[in-house]
Parts: C-alpha cells; sequence; structure tokens
C-alpha cells in the first residue's frame, strides 16, 4: 500500500528556455513541486508557461532548453535518460491527456484502434487482447456499446465522447503520473462535469498522482487537493484548495477578487491591473 | 429506457473497404474525360492479359516474303520490315508497358514515401541531407538522367525500368515530405508520442496512412511520364532490344520506313499517346476524386 502523501514526481528548480536571436529566452523559471498521489492543480492564464511544464516532463519540446536541479519521477532522474528509456515511460508510466479531441485523436483511425496502441506499444500482447484491454477501458469511461463505439472514426463521435475515449487512451496501462492539459476546455459546461466525474473516479480508483493545468480557477478549485498559481513562467503561490480564500499573493488576490459570485454584491467586479512586483514568488512558494 | 436496450444494435461496422472504393469508381466514370481514362486502361489492362488469345500472328515469327504490307485484309494494322504482324506486336507490347509502369511504380512509391516522410518527421540533419540528394536528382532532366544510368549499366529492359525507378522518386518524396510536415506539429501526432510510440511507428501508423492519397495521385500522374520515358529509351535503343515488341523500339526502327509505310510509326505511336492521356486523365479524375480540399466542387 502505497501511502497517499509518497512522492512520485519531484520537481526543483525547471526551467524551460527557447533560443532566440537574442539569447534564451525564459517560458518557464525556476518552478519546484512534488506531486504524491493526489490531484495537483496548475493554474495561470494564457503564456503563463503551465502547458510548457506539462510538456517539459514528458520532454516532447523537441526545441527547447530544459534545465532542473532535480526532476525525478520514482526515483529516475528524467532528464538524464535517453530518448529509448523515454519511450518506455511516455504513455506507461507518465502520460498525458491533450486538449481537445477533434484535434488530437487521429482522423483516419478507428478510435479504438487508437486507444488499443498504447497497450500494443508496451505489452507484448495479441491484438485480440488489447482489443478486449481497450474495450474494457472505453466502459470504465462510461462509453455504453463500446462495440459499436470502438470502430467509428473520431468525427463520428460527439466532443465529450472523444474526451472520454482520450481519458481511456492515455490511462489504458495504468499510468502513475497523469497530466491533463486542459481536458475540459474544448467542453461545453454540462459535459465538463461529467467527463471530469470520471476522470476524478478513476483517478482515485486506480491511485494516479494527477496534474491539472487549467486556466479555471473555479474548477481546480473545486476538482483538486492544491494548487499551484503560476504567473510569467513562475510559480507565484501555492496553496490547499480549501486554504484559496487565505491566498497572499496580490495575483492570486487579484484573481480570486475577479471571480463572480452568485448572491456576492453586484458592483462592477475588479479588473487585474498588472503591476511588476506580481512576478515576485511569494517565500517558500517556488 | 427498456426500448433503448432492446433496440437492434447496429453491427459492427468493420467490412471490407469495396464501399469506399466503389464510390471512387461511381465519381471516375461521373466525368467524361476520366471515365475514358479508366476504360482505355481497363481495355489496356484486359488486352495485356488476353494478348495470346487475341493476337491473330505469332509476334517474333519473321516473314520476309510479305513485309511492309498495308493494313488490311490478314494484318490488320500491316506488317513491318521483317514481315511481322504490326496488331500482334502491339498487343504483345501492352504486357511490357504495363511491366515497365507496375514495376516502376512499386519501387518508386514506397522509396519516395520512406524519404520524404523520414526527412519530413524526423527534421534537422536528416531532412537536409535527404532533401539535398533529393534535390541532385531533381535538378537533372528525368529523361537525361535515365539516358546516363542505362547509359552505365548498359542498353536492357531490366536497366531502363530500373533507371525511370531512380528518377522519379524523388517528386514524390518532395510531396511526402510537405505533407508530413503539415501533420508533425498536430495534436494526434503528439498524442501517439505521448502514448510512448516510437518515431518508426508514428510514420508507419499515423503519417504514411495520411500520406498515402496525394502519393497514389501523384504515383498515377507519374505512370504517364513512366510510359513517354520508356518509349524514349526504347527508340534510343537503350531500353527492351530488337525482337522485343516495345513501341518506343518499333517506332524506331519504324522510323526508316515512315515516308513509305506509314502504319509502322503511327500505330506504336498512336498506342503511346492514348495510354499516356488516359493515365493523366484518370491522375486527374483520382486528384478530383481523393482530394479533400476539392471536396466542395462536387
Amino acid at each position: 500500500m502505497v501511502l497517499p502523501h509518497d512522492t512520485i514526481l519531484d520537481v526543483g528548480k525547471l526551467s524551460v528556455s527557447y533560443r532566440s536571436d537574442t539569447g534564451y529566452v525564459d517560458a518557464v523559471r525556476n518552478i519546484s513541486f512534488s506531486l504524491g498521489r493526489e490531484k495537483l492543480g496548475i493554474v495561470g492564464e494564457s503564456g503563463s508557461g503551465k502547458s510548457t511544464v506539462g510538456r517539459a516532463l514528458l520532454r516532447l519540446l523537441p526545441t527547447a532548453r530544459i534545465t532542473a536541479d532535480r526532476l525525478d519521477f520514482q526515483g529516475q532522474p528524467l532528464l538524464e535518460l535517453s530518448e529509448k528509456q523515454m519511450l518506455d515511460i511516455r504513455g506507461r508510466r507518465l502520460s498525458m491527456i491533450l486538449q481537445d479531441p477533434k484535434f488530437s485523436l487521429n482522423p483516419i483511425r478507428r478510435v479504438g484502434d487508437q486507444v488499443a496502441e498504447a497497450y500494443l506499444i508496451h505489452f507484448k500482447c495479441s491484438k485480440a487482447d488489447a482489443r478486449a484491454k481497450a474495450m474494457s477501458m472505453l466502459e470504465a469511461v462510461q462509453i455504453r456499446d463500446p462495440k459499436r463505439v470502438y470502430d467509428l472514426y473520431p468525427h463520428e463521435v460527439s466532443g465529450g465522447m472523444g474526451q472520454r475515449i482520450m481519458i481511456a487512451m492515455m490511462l489504458l496501462t495504468d499510468p502513475d503520473v497523469v497530466i491533463a492539459d486542459e481536458p475540459t476546455s474544448a467542453l461545453d459546461v454540462t459535459v465538463r462535469l461529467q467527463v471530469l466525474g470520471i476522470l476524478d473516479d478513476l483517478v482515485s480508483q486506480r491511485g494516479i498522482g494527477l496534474i491539472m493545468i487549467s486556466h479555471d480557477l473555479n474548477l481546480v478549485r473545486n476538482f483538486c487537493d492544491r494548487v499551484l498559481i503560476m504567473y510569467a513562467g513562475q510559480v507565484v503561490e501555492s496553496l490547499k484548495a480549501s486554504e484559496m480564500e487565505s491566498a497572499r499573493h496580490p495575483y492570486t488576490q487579484g484573481l480570486l477578487a475577479a471571480q463572480p459570485r452568485i448572491g456576492g454584491s453586484r458592483a462592477p467586479l475588479s479588473v487585474l491591473d498588472r503591476k511588476p512586483e506580481w512576478e515576485i514568488p511569494l517565500e517558500g512558494a517556488a | 429506457m427498456t426500448d433503448i436496450v432492446n433496440a437492434p444494435k447496429p453491427a459492427s461496422r468493420r467490412q471490407p473497404a469495396v464501399a469506399p472504393l466503389l464510390n471512387v469508381l461511381r465519381f471516375l466514370l461521373r466525368s467524361p474525360t476520366s471515365a475514358f481514362g479508366l476504360a482505355v486502361i481497363t481495355l489496356l489492362v484486359l488486352l495485356a492479359i488476353f494478348a495470346p488469345l487475341l493476337a491473330t500472328h505469332d509476334p517474333y515469327v519473321q516473314n520476309l516474303n510479305n513485309v511492309l504490307q498495308p493494313p488490311g485484309g490478314n494484318h490488320l494494322f500491316g506488317t513491318d520490315e521483317l514481315g511481322r504482324d504490326i496488331f500482334s506486336r502491339l498487343l504483345h507490347g501492352t504486357r511490357i508497358t504495363l511491366n515497365i509502369i507496375f514495376l516502376v511504380t512499386i519501387t518508386v512509391g514506397p522509396i519516395g514515401l520512406a524519404v520524404g516522410t523520414i526527412a519530413g518527421y524526423l527534421g534537422g540533419i536528416f531532412d537536409t541531407i535527404l532533401m539535398r540528394i533529393t534535390d541532385i536528382f531533381l535538378s537533372f532532366p528525368g529523361l537525361i538522367l535515365a539516358l546516363a544510368f542505362v547509359a552505365a549499366l548498359g542498353p536492357s529492359l531490366n536497366n531502363a525500368i530500373i533507371a525511370i525507378a531512380l528518377t522519379s522518386w524523388p517528386p514524390i518524396a518532395r510531396l511526402a515530405r510537405a505533407e508530413t510536415l503539415t501533420f508533425r506539429s498536430s495534436d494526434y501526432i503528439a498524442a501517439a508520442r505521448l502514448q510512448g510510440a516510437s518515431p518508426f511507428r508514428i510514420i508507419m501508423h499515423s503519417i504514411v496512412p495520411m500520406c498515402l492519397p496525394s502519393v497514389m495521385i501523384r504515383l498515377t500522374l507519374n505512370m504517364a511520364t513512366v510510359i513517354l520515358t520508356a518509349a524514349g529509351l526504347g527508340f534510343l535503343g537503350l531500353g527492351a532490344q530488337p525482337p522485343m515488341p516495345e513501341w518506343g523500339a518499333m517506332i524506331a526502327t519504324g522510323r526508316r520506313y515512315m515516308l513509305d509505310s506509314w502504319w509502322l510509326v503511327t500505330f506504336p505511336g498512336v498506342s503511346i499517346l492514348l495510354v499516356s492521356l488516359a493515365f493523366n486523365l484518370l491522375g486527374d479524375g483520382l486528384r478530383d476524386a481523393l482530394d479533400p480540399k476539392q471536396m466542395n466542387r462536387r
């Protein structure tokens, strides 16, 4: 039995930078966090570097320079592994759910075959075994008629179903950590809750560590155990989701003040007014 | 709720891929030009298969008492300078033509696809090296390069096929690379990488199928060029060797008697024209049928 506070992923001073004509431009600066078997939210505005963090963990940024003091995944230093060793980790022990199923499913392959693909890559098994496995996984994400859906093409399924298929695809191999990069941004509100519910069930049942990347503060707050607030490539504050109201960083406070509330005052909501000192993280946050 | 459960479930949709093929066929037959192309090529294939049954004479048997007979009577298209029946030679020539097209296409398609997708997907140094090699091949006119290869390898039909294949893969590679570049940064390729698929697996399973339609179209259009190049090499004496009834070679020997006996060059010439025209029209029709960018024109 693994205790909930066991660290699976330990990140220390992760930086990602891209080369430009005038030297290196930092997209992510000195981010540190650790992840156990819990749900960790990363919130930030567009361009704050939250998706870059997700992809950097999987080493999926071929043009970027990734540096870190520590990037340990179950004791393995991710940055020192060869590309070949990374192939065994990606999709097997560390996987990622992408944003929009319309673009992240291959338009000319049957969805079931795409789900089964991960199993065929990582396990020595027959096609029939992989098919059966994919079928039961489709059932686990509450697809009612998996036999029929298995043979559909991506344009024949709805957005919500597509995202559930994507979840099935990425959880099929029982990974230890799943990174969900805005998994519900492309879905409408009612489907969003259903998909999140399924993801939540599967993650808790299987004891998977989840990193949820989102720009939706309310969603992350209700869904995750812990939240990192990112601004301009840095984590400015890290808090428990339940203690969100006691945020101390001015950026987080500004974000919270800009949220509408049922039963709140009807005065115009406050607007974020950027200040340079926002870029200074709180003590102990980074 | 019970109604839904009891309703007949749609059967699994995995069927043989016949229906899409029929769709393409129906589309091709709708426009007169591609229907013409398809008809000529079907006829060509049928003639090649049944050539021994349809030929009135043996294409190799000489009859020196019966040379340069005009069309009509016993010989539908007349006889050549050695008294061989031109109609029978043309029929047997279809086999050689189809043979050349088939062999060139099955070598050129995979080579072009492999070079193009590897260069496009891996990028960087692989891209530079593979594409510069492609550029070198592209910088010579096809026939000239084929001539050089045949001259080096020695004149024969097999060497002509090798030479044509060596000169016609670069455009396919260029095309496959361009297609690959448009797919490689898409999310579903990222998803395949996230699943842990190796570059080789991604190229084989995700990229090659996406490139196939445009490569198929290009290969069909290419067949016209292949026929012309093969005939050109045959005409120059570097392709099929004399007794073989290859169309280009037939024109080459008939050239000397052209002024008095027009049928020696006309019939092979018309055959080459018809067949290469047919492949061009069919390729055009296929592009209309398979290219999703032109769907709205239907």
